[in-house]
């Protein structure tokens, strides 16, 4: 019956998905789409098939009702429809999530089950854009007038991939986009904070800037008008003639998602993915909202009678003229910020500061503005081009595919191998020469200069990754109706560029974790002594030859009676298992726990703790809880410094040697006569700190010719893997030594002792212990013994 | 990687697999047997080799071919050849194959001794004869005259293809490999 349940629940959970996707390409301006969306309805309600329970069942009938209304009226979604279902999808989905998890369920909006006839009431102040995704609450009395103001702008469809571009440029461009669009969104969450924090306006400012030379120079115009349009509202900001609010942060971030999508799109196609579709963005939505926040009212002004925006150019901004968040000290009538503002737009380019006072004159014209819009960016193009290339170009940073590059690491690997080859060579080492001795020192300064060169080059900071959380932590907020503030420690701790990529995955659900389940409610939060507001920490250091990435948080923490339930529901623990906390905790990480399916899709939803670990472990790493209760949780995670080198324990067997990752050793001891228990048919036990641990002869294990026949003549590697640990008997430890791991080949694939290979300081290959196979080994040792 | 002479579409029987061309010939204990040339990277004397435990027996192990790991075989234990000691004539063969997903990898395979790199024309080589069910015939793709001897023609490809699958069919062999 459960894993009926969790299947219904993964399945709904990717429709629920799909309707996230498909109201993201829901035209707001033509209200088309509901053909796809109620499609998809229809599939999530077979899914459920009446198993769900009441709080879902509510939300599906809800949605059912809309639906069929507008189909009744006119087959198109309706701008309150399209906000209800905006609002909707986050429900349902966290509706979905708590049945999952059993928690509670969200509140049901009362305000859903009234048809549509009456408007619900304006949320909040009627706040700013539709965002794509529909997602921001466009509620309120106007969408309609709103909408029709902006069909002033001209409506156009244009080709994705311009006609008769290089798509080596494009692809180039792309490359640079993405990160533009990511410091943009960094600058944006800070300005959220502190909306005056100049540097982060001039960098965002800068960084629009940028990006609209650089889709200048691919033709790209209608990314072009937007950037423009944003960039205008930020240099208002940055001279301090606009204020900015949380309207305009929504605003800003809504126009970057757009830019971001279409730079997406642009680069699947690119790479032939869907060639030649199209896809819809509510830019000229946008800029409408952008032209009324700098007019001083909000997008869908909430105060404003209907009346007051009409077609009239000049009219909107009149009526919200009161609630204009102009700085006091610049103070010029908001329409002389409009206007000012667009005179920037023919400025901006010739003169960095141009000169106020000449500026009232063109106040008049300013707000038909839709149609100077479309205007102003062929006639500045020219201008464009040149100035924009500039910044594109010079910043000094050469891309470089990661093929190349692996490439040239390998060989620095090999070539310090040579060269300690050379050093060592006893021949070489008999010729007293001092000559001979310098050459060789300088040889071996080159060559280690070379490697740390050479490795630092796949090294990046861990801050871009870092970073798309804080708009991953916002939006969660957002949703839940929490407050959650993230913090971010040590951006700067570089690491190896694979790590940065494969830990993005775990980090989100991580976060999300944390946010879902360990932030409280503020209301709780308050109760229980604590300030409103949760606080996500996210920290990155070095420790020991590792990057440690810590995810705290001060919510309620881990409730380990509660976590021992669940496992002993689901199968994985027995009920009079005796476990202590650590073990308890460690349970979350258990196949099964949670029910959850692959990673596949952008948000990371969906993905078991399980498979967290399980990313983690891939790449050698480790991963640990704290928690105390009502205090918080600390996740940790233990990552390589890069994935090509580890640090590994030397052990010698008879004459061969074999590398155990450094990681995986807890200790290494003699053992004395006495501490080795032969256990009738289980094969031999070691007690370790008041543990019996099991022993496995490697030498024997591995076939190989060793001379600790006895344990007391050996050397006890404990090492361990997840939960488990064994004791590896091994003849001598050799040393420590950094090793470039390198793959055994299709040959050996179905082996399962050993996870690689490496070339050690003599030129020999010496093998890396697979330590997780051979923990979960059976102790099929032991019979033999 | 494609140009070269593959024996691939070979082993029907009593055709010949071998293409004509220039073969490396060496000898394992004391008879000749040769590959394509094109498939030959490089020859290298005998280096320390590492083991590779629980591994089929004629799998030596492998070794640090300036910094790749590659595969060693001892082509002698696999025919069930005699094995004597190594001598200053042993050698490496380093070969180049096609891999399982596309591409090519290294493999080598240690030989008593390396002859000539000879040229065999059509009328030179013949199909291989039927020895009865004697499980090495299906590595052998031809028979070339060569003066007074004849030198084995084997395919690599197929041999280090059997060598991956090895480890899990500890059980005999499978019925497919003996159907050519």
């Amino acid at each position: 019956m459960s894993t009926e349940r969790f299947e219904i629940i993964g399945k709904a959970k990717k429709v629920i998905q799909q309707i996230g996707l498909e109201l993201a390409f829901v035209d707001s301006v033509n209200e088309n789409g509901i053909d796809g969306i109620n499609d998809l309805v229809r599939q999530l309600e077979a899914i459920l098939g009446g198993e769900e329970p009441e709080q879902i069942r509510a939300g599906m009938d809800a949605v059912r009702q809309w639906i069929d209304e507008r189909v009744a009226i006119d087959n198109k979604l309706s701008s309150v429809c399209i906000t209800r279902l905006g609002d909707w999808q986050p429900w349902i989905d966290a509706a979905v999530m708590s049945w999952e998890y059993q928690l509670s369920y969200p509140t049901f909006p009362e305000g859903w089950k009234t048809p549509e006839g009456p408007p619900p009431a304006p949320v909040g102040n009627g706040a700013a854009a539709v965002a794509p995704g529909g997602q921001s609450s466009q509620a309120g009395p106007v969408p309609r007038p709103a909408a029709r103001t902006v069909e002033l702008l001209p409506e156009q469809t244009v080709d994705i991939v311009p006609p008769d571009s290089d798509p080596e440029m494009l692809q180039l461009f792309c490359a640079e986009a993405q990160d533009l669009l990511q410091d943009i969104e960094q600058g944006v969450l800070v300005l959220e904070v502190n909306p005056t924090d100049s540097s982060s306006l001039d960098s965002l400012f800068r960084a629009f800037h940028t990006f609209k030379g650089n889709v200048g120079v691919m033709k790209l115009l209608v990314l072009q008008r937007l950037s423009h349009e944003l960039e205008s509202m930020l240099d208002a900001a940055r001279r301090g003639k606009y204020q900015l609010g949380s309207d305009s942060i929504t605003v800003i971030l809504a126009g970057s998602d757009i830019l971001k999508r279409f730079v997406t799109e642009l680069s699947n196609q690119i790479a032939g993915v869907d060639a030649g579709r199209t896809i819809d963005l509510p830019i000229p939505q946008l800029i409408h909202d952008v032209h009324s926040l700098l007019a001083g009212g909000s997008s869908a002004p909430a105060g404003a009678p209907p009346a007051a925006v009409t077609p009239a150019p000049a009219a909107p901004h009149a009526p919200a003229a009161p609630h204009a968040p102009v700085a006091p000290p610049a103070a010029p009538s908001p329409v002389a910020v409009a206007a000012a503002v667009e005179a920037d737009f023919a400025a901006i380019f010739e003169a960095p500061a141009p000169s106020r006072g000449a500026e009232p004159a063109r106040s008049e014209p300013a707000l038909a503005a839709p149609a100077a819009v479309v205007a102003a960016p062929v006639a500045k193009k020219q201008a464009t081009n040149q100035q924009s290339s500039a910044p594109a170009v010079g910043s000094g940073i050469v891309r470089v595919d990661t093929v190349k590059l692996d490439g040239l690491i390998d060989l620095v690997g090999e070539l310090v191998i040579a060269q300690s080859m050379v050093v060592q060579n006893p021949e070489l080492k008999a010729i007293t020469s001092a000559h001979l001795s310098r050459c060789l020192g300088q040889l071996r300064g080159i060559t280690s200069d070379l490697q740390r060169t050479a490795m630092s080059l796949r090294m990046v900071p861990i801050r871009n990754t870092f970073q798309k959380m804080s708009r991953l932590v916002r939006d969660l907020a957002l949703q839940q109706g929490k407050e959650i503030a993230l913090s971010l420690e040590g951006e700067d701790t570089e690491l190896d560029r694979n790590i940065v990529e494969e830990l993005s995955d775990p980090l989100v659900h991580m976060i999300r974790n944390s946010a879902d389940h360990g932030i409280e409610m503020p209301e709780a939060r308050v109760a229980a002594g604590k300030p409103p507001a949760g606080t996500i920490t996210l920290r990155a250091f070095h420790q020991g030859g590792f990057i440690v990435i810590q995810i705290e948080d001060d919510g309620r923490g881990l409730n380990a009676a509660k976590i021992r339930k669940k496992a002993i529901e689901r199968g994985i623990i027995k009920a009079d298992e005796n476990l202590d906390e650590r073990e308890i905790f460690d349970l979350i990480f258990a196949a099964g726990f949670s029910t959850a399916e692959k990673v596949t899709d952008l948000s990371g939803r969906g993905v078991g703790m399980d498979v967290v670990r399980r990313n983690i472990e891939k790449m050698r790493g480790k991963i640990e809880i704290s928690s105390i209760e009502g205090h918080g949780t600390t996740f940790t995670l233990y990552v390589p410094l890069t994935l090509a080198i580890i640090e590994g324990l030397l052990v010698g067997i008879g004459e061969e040697r074999y590398v155990i990752p450094t990681l995986s050793v807890r200790e290494s001891f003699r053992p004395l006569p006495g501490m080795v228990t032969q256990v009738q048919g289980r094969g031999e036990v070691v007690s370790v700190r008041g543990r019996l641990t099991p022993i496995l002869r490697l030498g024997r294990h591995l076939n190989t010719p060793h001379t600790a026949l006895d344990p007391t003549q050996g050397i006890i590697v404990v090492v361990e893997a997840g939960q488990d640990s064994r004791c590896l008997l091994v003849d001598q430890l050799i040393g420590k030594q950094e090793v470039v791991i390198k793959s055994l080949g299709e040959m050996f694939r179905h082996q399962t002792e050993f996870a690689g290979a490496a070339i050690l300081g003599d030129g020999r290959v010496g093998l890396i212990l697979d330590i997780n196979a051979l923990v979960k080994l059976k102790s099929r040792n032991g019979e033999a013994a | 990687m494609t140009a070269h002479p593959s024996p691939h579409h070979s082993s029907h029987q009593g055709t010949t697999g071998a293409l004509p061309g220039k073969y490396l010939t060496f000898t394992l204990s004391k008879e000749s047997y040769g590959i394509p040339v094109l498939k030959v990277r490089e020859i290298i004397r005998l280096c320390p080799i590492t083991p590779v435990a629980n591994m089929p027996e004629h799998v030596k192990g492998v070794i640090n071919l300036r910094g790749k790991v590659i595969p060693l075989v001892d082509l002698r234990s696999k025919f069930c050849l005699p094995i004597s000691a190594d001598t200053e004539r042993n050698c490496i063969v380093v070969t180049q194959i096609a891999a399982a997903g596309g591409g090519t990898r290294l493999y080598g395979v240690i030989v008593d001794g390396v002859e000539e790199v000879a040229n065999f024309t059509a009328a030179d080589i013949e199909p291989t004869p039927d020895f009865g069910g004697a499980i090495d015939s299906m590595f052998i793709t031809g028979m070339a005259k060569a003066g007074s001897g004849v030198k084995t023609l084997i395919d690599l490809d197929k041999i280090s293809a059997f060598d991956g699958t090895i480890a899990i069919q500890a059980l005999g062999l499978p019925s497919a490999s003996h159907a050519s």
